[in-house]
């Protein structure tokens, strides 16, 4: 029962907050002169027809697995008190490096994922360990210094796509691209389980990378609560100077929280690479998740659980962009909203957290009560 | 003399609760017009929060302000301003990259209708600057400047704010000796202006100098104004402050053994700037001692602290731990090999504030079997061990799930002690282990450091309380200047002598102090310094 209770107590500023999102994007929509009740039915129209509502269950899908990703990597460094907004660079050369190498090497089907996943995250994490190194070296800035490689990283990326890695036999007036994966390479997607779940099959691939994207989340909660090494990270995040005083590096965690950011920066765009792309094109590559991210860490309060369940409500808000449209509401509306969810998640989760706090500091205070007041004076 | 007029500031019966301590009780001060009154106590004494009553930042829980003879009450640090109280902070509030005209005005910018008039207001610094010999140059930038400067910047800044009193705190806790000096000078000049300066200090020998008035705080209460602080010595004045009876040593039986448990030899460190922090600190501390180090703070007790415990590396000199040279080990294999740290601010270094009790069992020992391991900790191990924690150290806390921040500071100490000696430990590292804590928490304290020690272990202790200093150490150490300036048997010290080692004014040889005035012992203590090096 208490258990219960407690979880509602964490749970419920959340719902309020949804609320007074819905509520000001209500708001905003009447400013412009549309109907609210319209906009809000469109938001949860999957569609007519069987079919359409399977497509519109798997761009949710698709989108949510990748955001899922980044908001993870962004919650590592957030843990630790480190702003690592690279997450849009590093995944970007994660995934330049994964599809080109990926095409250069053969091997059989699992193994192959296997080892363009392992690529990603270690092509990731080495992009990430550049900040980390700056850093702890020189004291640059993590903030400055992700923001800036984001930039230099469109520049590799394009370098890549256009040297090493360029498809042979690309056609005259085809876009540039990479060489296409070998079917080995393919993530199976999720298409069928839709067939045995009873609905119809999405005309469209629904990636199955979700899978992995879960499997991560798991992994990295039970990282971050139970080993060693997460509570390293955490302390260090609380205090570092607590951290430094009890003989935890505050040096060696920077860089390896980074890494572990980094690595986990690597996976975001394997779900469409592997799942549909088969290639990097950059007029098709989806940029956009390491900044996304952010959000959904901040939405998720840096919790793998949360993050979760961010990832589902951007990645659904997301989907109801094109359907908004036709009600002749601007795409816009779903950035605004998702901005306001985060701003108001912060807000109402900041006077949660002090309540919580005051309440804890009485029912101490309480227990004291019997020592209160020795006179200190002799 | 004149009809005695109403103090500018009286503070009467003033009493200051916080769980579980009292920080002040019954605090009387009266400060003059055109004084210097300086407030002084060992750290922890009650001195900064008596300060932050006067201005504004605390209620009392009783007793009366009077400003000019009339009582008033602050409820924040405006009205105390708008009564012409100012405070200058330990450390500085100033925006780097303004001037220091834009400096001073920030907050009290003057206006001419929406513009705002800076011309009015250089005027005003400038005849301020003139008047107390300031020496403001108003459009400097502020990150330019140096700290002695910057100071300056915020006296100023009070005074633009209508202050007749100034409250200072530890002012030349930052600067060097000629700045001491200036700032000393400007101090008169504001005294001849009619102006009351309240100067907070343990510095007694500074003290002395500049204060026409001194009042004693010991543990929260004010035992002592001293009128004619010339005819008074730092002795008397220390003697004020420690309390007149010191306690004889607890005559316990000696539990010191043969074995050396922690040796340092030749630690030295040394400043970018000025004189080496530690120079050639050289001490064994053997199973089942409790080694004490007195010193005035500021001597190199903190940087020993950090040095024994691996979180600054000396640029001479060796440890050892038991047979094993410690010197290259990093600060988590110290921890691991059995050396247990209570550090002076438990709120920065001790405790994950944020934090439940449990992560905090698990803070330093997170590597330690059971609650930790070399890959994995184990939350309900660590649950379980905070709640004995909890149980045996007598922590008032609802459970290991309370965030450590709800406890009160004494429940905290409490806590961080059981922790750190509820692990079996060779070596206990214990700075400050009852400051802040109420008495009842102090014995306890106390007892579980002699428990510990006749159980066999080693422990570096060090404090700015005699009382503890000379009740628990079978040997003491006194720090001045970094230096070891006396190795000490507690059952056999004087607090004169005692005085005179922590203030530098006896050197190795022996009690050879001067009885002149405080430039007299501070040249004293030089030469002995000198002496020592060659």
């Amino acid at each position: 029962m208490t258990r219960l209770l407690g979880w509602w107590r964490r749970i419920a500023p959340t719902l309020v907050a949804l609320g007074v999102a819905l509520a000001v994007t209500a708001v905003f929509i009447l400013i412009i002169g549309e109907n609210p009740i319209a906009a809000l039915v469109a938001l949860f129209d999957f569609g007519e027809t069987p079919v359409a509502q399977a497509n519109s269950i798997g761009v949710w899908i698709n989108r949510a697995a990748p955001l899922f990703l980044a908001g993870l990597a962004v919650s590592i460094g957030f843990r630790m008190g480190l702003f690592n907004i690279g997450v849009e660079g590093q995944y970007r050369i994660a995934t330049v490096v994964a599809a080109g190498l990926g095409a250069a090497i053969v091997l059989p089907a699992p193994l192959h994922i296997l080892v363009i996943t392992l690529i990603a995250m270690a092509a990731g994490a080495a992009y990430a360990a550049i900040p980390a190194i700056l850093k702890v070296t020189r004291g640059v800035s993590e903030v400055i210094s992700t923001i800036m490689l984001n930039a230099i990283a469109i520049g590799i990326a394009a370098y890549l796509i256009r040297s090493p890695f360029v498809d042979p036999e690309l056609g005259a007036g085809e876009n540039v691209a990479t060489t296409r994966l070998p079917e080995s390479a393919h993530f199976p997607g999720l298409n069928e389980l839709f067939g045995v779940l009873g609905l119809e099959e999405p005309r469209r691939p629904v990636h199955g990378f979700v899978v992995v994207a879960i499997v991560v989340g798991v992994v990295v909660a039970v990282i971050l609560s139970r080993s060693r090494f997460g509570f390293e990270l955490r302390a260090s995040g609380l205090s570092a100077l607590a951290a430094t005083a009890n003989g935890i590096s505050s040096r060696a965690m920077v860089v390896k929280a980074m890494l572990f950011s980094g690595a986990l920066a690597g996976l975001v765009g394997l779900s469409d690479l592997l799942g549909s792309a088969h290639r990097f094109q950059p007029d098709s590559f989806v940029a956009g998740y390491g900044f996304t991210g952010i959000a959904v860490a901040l939405l998720g309060r840096n919790r793998p659980g949360g993050i979760a369940l961010a990832a589902l409500l951007f990645a659904f808000l997301d989907r109801a962009g094109p359907r908004l449209q036709s009600e002749g509401i601007p795409p816009a509306a779903v950035t605004i909203m998702q901005g306001i969810v985060v701003l108001s998640v912060l807000i109402v989760d900041e006077v949660a957290r002090r309540r919580l706090r005051r309440r804890e500091e009485r029912r101490a205070r309480a227990q004291d009560q019997a020592t209160t007041p020795v006179e200190v004076a002799s | 003399m004149d009809a005695e007029p109403a103090p500018v500031i009286e503070l009467t019966g003033i009493t200051k609760r916080f769980p579980g301590v009292v920080a002040n009780r019954d605090v009387h001060l009266a400060v003059r017009h055109g004084e210097v009154h300086a407030v002084v106590g060992e750290n922890g004494a009650g001195k900064s929060t008596l300060m932050k009553i006067l201005y504004g930042m605390y209620k009392p829980d009783e007793g009366t302000i009077s400003v000019d003879g009339h009582p008033v009450e602050f409820g924040s640090p405006k009205d105390a301003i708008a009564a012409g109280i100012g405070m200058v902070h330990q450390h500085f509030m100033l925006a780097d990259n303004f001037t220091v005209l834009e400096n001073i005005v920030l907050g009290a910018e003057p206006r001419a209708g929406v513009r705002l008039d800076f011309a009015a207001a250089r005027e005003r610094i400038e005849e301020t600057s003139e008047r107390y010999g300031l020496g403001l140059r108003p459009d400097r930038l502020v990150e330019e400047l140096s700290v002695a400067d910057r100071q300056r910047i915020e006296i100023a800044k009070v005074l633009y704010r209508g202050a007749r009193v100034l409250i200072l705190d530890e002012p030349t806790a930052v600067l060097v000796p000629q700045e001491v000096d200036a700032l000393f000078s400007n101090l008169a000049e504001l005294r001849a202006a009619g102006l009351s300066v309240i100067f907070i200090s343990h510095k007694l020998d500074e003290v002395r100098q500049v204060a026409d008035r001194i009042t004693v705080i010991r543990r929260g209460s004010t035992v002592a104004t001293v009128d004619d602080p010339q005819a008074t010595s730092s002795r008397q004045l220390a003697h004020l402050m420690v309390g007149s009876e010191l306690p004889t040593p607890e005559t316990t039986e000696s539990t010191v053994t043969d074995v050396v448990e922690l040796a340092a030899s030749g630690l030295a460190l040394s400043s970018q700037d000025g004189p080496d922090l530690l120079h050639d600190v050289t001490f064994e501390v053997r199973r089942g001692e409790i080694a004490g180090f007195a010193g005035v703070e500021g001597n190199g007790q903190s940087e020993l602290v950090e040095a024994i415990m691996g979180l600054r590396k000396p640029d001479a000199g060796l440890l050892r731990l038991g047979d094993d040279d410690m010197t290259s080990w990093p600060a988590h294999q110290r921890r691991m090999a059995g050396i247990g740290f209570i550090p002076e601010d438990r709120h920065r270094q001790a405790l994950l504030l944020d934090a439940p009790l449990w992560e905090n069992r698990l803070l330093g020992w997170q590597g330690n079997p059971p609650a930790g391991g070399r890959f994995w900790i184990r939350p309900q191990a660590a649950r379980a061990e905070a709640a004995t924690i909890m149980r045996e150290y007598d922590v008032r806390a609802p459970g290991p799930d309370t965030i450590a921040d709800a406890l009160s500071g004494g429940n905290q100490q409490k806590f961080v002690i059981g922790r750190e000696m509820s692990t079996t430990l060779r070596v206990l590292v214990a700075a400050h282990p009852t400051r802040g804590v109420d008495v009842g928490a102090q014995s306890a304290i106390w007892d579980r450091l002699r428990e510990a020690r006749a159980a066999g272990l080693a422990t570096v202790l060090v404090s700015a309380d005699l009382e503890e200093l000379l009740g628990l150490s079978d040997t003491l150490y006194v720090l001045f200047r970094g230096r070891i300036v006396a190795r000490l048997d507690p059952a056999e010290v004087t607090p004169e002598l005692l005085g005179s080692y922590m203030t530098g004014a006896a050197g190795q040889e022996g009690a050879r102090f001067t009885t002149g005035d405080a430039a007299g012992e501070e040249q004293a203590a030089r030469a002995d310094t000198e002496e020592e090096s060659r």
